[in-house]
């Protein structure tokens, strides 16, 4: 019998060097991914944006140019009587690529490169925050269960049904004016940290919830039970057994997130309830472009399309990261 | 293989093992589901006890209390003299290296994310046990002891087919040197070709390493040539039990008889009487919810008569230690 079973074992094959590796389960996600067209192609866009936004203040300096100055008042020649630019399409130009900014007369290219890197950095933070308190509180909440569970859940719905946006709105300049004297600037970190910590608060729930569901789907299956028998502490059970199996929606509302909370901020920001003067910022530019469309929409143009195809490719990328990691999901 | 005598003690020993879950019954109600009722069993060192019964009979659920992965409702449960019955997570501890489990659903019992050699080597890191060859030396002997290629130890699950898998399983479940192994229905998901290869390599484990096991299937012709004592569960609760003679030779309850009319008779000059006793079972088991009452096999038993209804039969011990629970128990 056991000469039986030794034969049945796969016999002894030459190990190709980096045969392991392009098996394991996140080599084989990376393949599908490259295959997919559209993928690549919102990658490729989305990792634009992003040199662009971090990397603002290199190619603002290659550029020659900030956010800042006030050309247009500067140098004359640059803005009409009423304060707009003189030259077509907003004054477009080689000096000033995507022209200048109505009355301030600001270089726009430049203020855009900096409110996509101020949006794009608080959104990341919040994401950052959102998917770390939402993971370890839907872990707990689903692995543990009980009145565990139940006290999570409860403070879940609590905060989900909560008028999130009214509150940003009503709460945001109510703070900040507590703790900035009448006559000063609201320095810029005290904005962005409040609306990390605030928009994070309300955030984490969707991702609790959600993450709480794929841990009680996975807390009866065997492997787990397995580790339980073996006497593995609850704790590494969560981090080494279930965790490593919740990437994939770990990452898909990860990916939701970045664009719904860049656009977030910026409605925030649009609403008054965001950054302010003089902080470059993407939700902002687009309020003043909303002001002064009728005399100049060069101005409301860029930002709103740039923000239109940042959504729209980090929604398609979103999408391909899901089906290269889960490839069941879209049979 | 008749090693086991009644004076080496009892490893695992249950007393009245029983397993309530709250369900939510008709009408949104909260109702109490017995899914094991009331059962003794004891294992002792090296010796196999076969569990045999349909799906949704309480096995699985009896598999996991004696590894005490659930906690018993009532009834006790010693292991090794000690009371484990409600022992804690870190009470439990020490005792966690020596039961083991095997599981019946090869894809699903091994982390995807892990690789093989991982997987098997938590249990040493758990425990802290560094052999003086190093793990990664023992995880390679314990790929070898299972019949797998030991170079294989870097791979993920996915890479292996559903046999190959239970032995990783197995090999798991060895790396502690346990004294008892739970398998439950270790084989059932696998093909009919692969099962009896698995079967015979936990059969030479524990010959071999004297480890003891609790082998649960859902047929009597898998425990067959595995288990020295055989134990039939109807609806949670032991319907008869025996050694393999007693059970295959001369089954007393009508269930066990039904059990068995389903397996092909290897003897051909059997065969035709095994074809005239042919019982074969109809209808589902009923709802553990809502159990029939006096005995709980009388809506399926062509025996049934008038007490069936009435009166609960108890385990009744024919004089040679087989148990059977039936007002009309088969004679011979
Ligand atoms: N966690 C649970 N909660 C509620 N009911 C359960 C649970 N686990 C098992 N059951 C019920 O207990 C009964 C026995 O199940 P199980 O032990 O899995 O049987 P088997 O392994 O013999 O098929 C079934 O009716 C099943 O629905
Ligand atoms: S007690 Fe009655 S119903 Fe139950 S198995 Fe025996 S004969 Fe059948
Ligand atoms: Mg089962």
């Amino acid at each position: 019998m056991a000469e039986a079973m030794t034969t049945t074992a796969a016999p002894p094959k030459p190990v190709q060097e980096k045969a392991p590796e392009h098996r394991s389960p996140a080599r084989l996600a990376w393949r599908r991914f490259r295959r997919d067209r559209t993928g690549v192609f919102a990658g490729i866009v989305v990792a634009l944006f992003f040199v662009a936004g971090l990397g603002a203040p290199l190619i603002a300096k290659l550029y020659g140019k900030d956010p800042y100055t006030t050309y247009g008042q500067n140098q004359s020649g640059l803005l009409d009587d009423f304060g707009y630019p003189t030259g077509r399409f907003g004054g477009m130009s080689s000096q000033f690529w995507l022209g200048v900014e109505p009355e301030l007369g600001r270089d726009v290219f430049t203020q855009l490169l900096y409110g996509i890197r101020t949006s794009l950095l608080i959104a990341l933070a919040i994401v950052l925050l959102i998917t770390m308190a939402g993971t370890l509180i839907g872990l707990v909440a689903g692995y543990f269960g009980g009145w565990v569970d139940y006290a999570l859940s409860r403070v879940i719905d609590v905060v989900l049904c909560f008028p999130s946006t009214l509150f940003f709105v009503a709460f945001i300049p109510i703070v900040t004016t507590r703790f900035v004297a009448p006559n000063q600037q609201t320095p810029t970190w005290l904005i962005a940290t409040l609306l990390i910590l605030v928009l994070s608060a309300f955030g984490w729930p969707t991702t609790a919830r959600l993450l709480r569901g794929q841990t009680l789907s996975l807390r009866d299956r065997e492997f787990v039970q397995a580790a339980r028998v073996m006497g593995v502490h609850p704790m590494r059970v969560l981090l080494r057994e279930l965790l490593p199996n919740l990437w994939t929606p770990i990452l898909i509302s990860a990916s939701l997130n970045v664009p719904a909370y860049v656009t977030t901020e910026a409605a925030l920001s649009y609403l008054g309830a965001g950054m302010i003067e003089p902080t470059p910022d993407w939700g902002r530019m687009i309020h003043r472009g909303a002001e002064v469309y009728n005399a100049d929409f060069t101005y409301m143009l860029f930002p709103g399309l740039a923000m239109l195809i940042f959504v729209l490719a980090f929604n398609l990328l979103g999408d391909s990261v899901r089906d290269a990691l889960d490839p069941k999901s879209n049979r | 293989m008749t090693t086991t005598t009644t004076d080496t003690p009892p490893l695992l020993e249950a007393v009245g093992l029983t397993k309530d879950f709250p369900v939510r019954g008709a009408g949104r109600r909260r109702a109490l589901l017995r899914a094991v009722d009331g059962v003794d069993l004891t294992v002792r060192a090296g010796e196999s006890l076969g569990v045999v019964g349909e799906s949704g009979c309480g096995k699985s659920t009896m598999g996991r209390l004696l590894t005490r992965l659930l906690e018993p409702s009532e009834g006790r449960l010693t292991f090794a003299g000690q009371d484990i019955t409600h022992a804690s997570r870190r009470r439990l501890a020490p005792i966690r290296s020596r039961i083991q489990m095997v599981f019946q659903d090869p894809y699903a019992s091994l982390n995807p994310r892990q690789t093989v050699g991982a997987i098997i080597s938590t249990p040493l890191e758990v425990h802290g046990i560094t052999p003086p060859s190093g793990r990664a030396a023992r995880v390679q002997e314990l790929l070898e002891t299972v019949g797998l290629n030991p170079e294989h130890a870097n791979r993920f699950p996915h890479e292996f087919s559903g046999g190959q898998r239970q032995r990783i399983g197995i090999a798991r479940a060895l790396a502690l040197e346990p004294d008892v192994i739970v398998a439950d229905e270790p084989v059932s998901a696998l093909d009919v070709s692969i099962q009896a290869q698995v079967v015979n390599l936990m059969q030479r484990l524990q010959r071999e390493r004297g480890i003891a096991f609790v082998f649960i299937a859902h047929d009597l012709a898998v425990v067959r040539h595995f288990s020295q004592r055989v134990m039939v569960m109807y609806l949670g609760a032991v319907v008869e039990s025996g050694t393999r003679e007693q059970l295959y030779d001369s089954p007393r309850h009508p269930y066990t008889r039904a059990l068995l009319s389903a397996v092909p008779e290897p003897d051909p000059r059997r065969a035709a009487d095994a074809a005239a006793a042919r019982v074969p079972l109809t209808g589902d088991v009923p709802s553990p919810l809502d159990p029939p009452s006096g005995c709980r096999f009388r809506t399926r038993c062509p025996k049934a008569a008038a007490i069936c209804a009435q009166e609960r039969p108890t385990l009744v011990d024919a004089g040679d230690g087989h148990l059977t629970a039936c007002h009309f128990p088969e004679e011979g």
